[in-house]
């Protein structure tokens, strides 16, 4: 086992435990926070796998930007927490028995694919070198993406807008 | 050498199972919206792997459309919360039976 190895199980221990606290929390601040973690380490593996422009926006994107907006709201939303006990097993159980057996027949699937017990080499692809790449050949989805994230950006404003108009004509 | 390729795409599916059980049994809207981001990093785990394996840079060029779409995605529904909650003062997804279904 090499060093890559040991890093990379690791990590995996890090990103599957911290994920796995942050779904069972009932409070949404202590989930966003182990969420957190979870993606530092997430983007410590893909630094591992060669891809250092997606680690660093990995932690710009997702740890900062994504999580922080989810604490904003979490600040703001008033957060009932009168979920009984009783119903929360009678949620939970149906999915853990769906994903478990998903899980096996994914694991017999991955493992039966050819190829997939080959080790994979350590490679890296350099920054400048996968933004010439994308702006080579991945051009015109690049437009489309920012043309998302511009109608992302107007959706938002409006809802936020109209919400506030109504709540003003109310108080008249 | 790192690990075998079916290493990385078995700990990406449990990472992706994971959210999917969080979307699927949780009651707050920021819970499930938290689910659905865990499954969009998954996804793009498994394409990072991949793009490692075939040593071409289109999955790490797709992982950047998969953060512009998470992006996106939880802006909008962060302010349709925000906007449900002062509309009905609520954000358990159990909540909203207006229409009685």
């Amino acid at each position: 086992m090499t060093l890559y190895a040991v890093i990379f199980y690791i990590l995996a221990i890090v990103i599957l435990a911290s994920t796995l606290l942050a779904i069972i929390q009932r409070q949404v601040v202590h989930a966003v926070v182990y969420l957190i973690i979870s993606f530092f380490a997430t983007g410590l593996l893909f630094y591992l796998l060669g891809a250092p422009f997606l680690a660093v926006l990995e932690v710009i994107i997702y740890a900062g930007a994504i999580m922080v907006l989810f604490l904003f709201i979490v600040m703001t939303v008033r957060v009932e927490s009168d979920e009984d006990t009783k119903t929360e097993i009678h949620q939970w159980l149906p999915a853990v028995v769906l994903a478990v057996i998903s899980f096996f027949v994914g694991g017999v699937l991955i493992f039966e694919i050819p190829g997939s017990k080959m080790s994979l080499n350590t490679g890296m692809a350099t920054p400048s070198a996968f933004g010439q790449f994308l702006f080579k050949s991945y051009w015109f989805p690049v437009e489309i993406a920012s043309f998302l994230l511009l109608i992302g950006l107007v959706g938002a404003l409006y809802l936020g807008r109209r919400e506030s108009r109504e709540e003003s004509e109310d108080r008249r | 050498m790192i690990v075998p390729y079916g290493n990385v795409l078995l700990l990406a599916m449990l990472l992706f199972l994971l959210g999917a059980v969080c979307s699927i049994s949780r009651r707050n809207l920021l819970m499930i919206l938290i689910g659905v981001e865990i499954m969009l990093n998954a996804a793009g785990l498994a394409f990072v792997a991949a793009s490692l394996k075939w040593r071409l840079l289109d999955g790490q060029a797709f992982v950047l459309f998969i953060f512009g779409v998470a992006a996106s995605e939880v802006a909008v529904g962060l302010a349709l919360i925000v906007y449900l909650q002062h509309r009905t003062g609520s954000v358990n997804a159990d909540h909203y039976d207006s229409m009685k279904g």
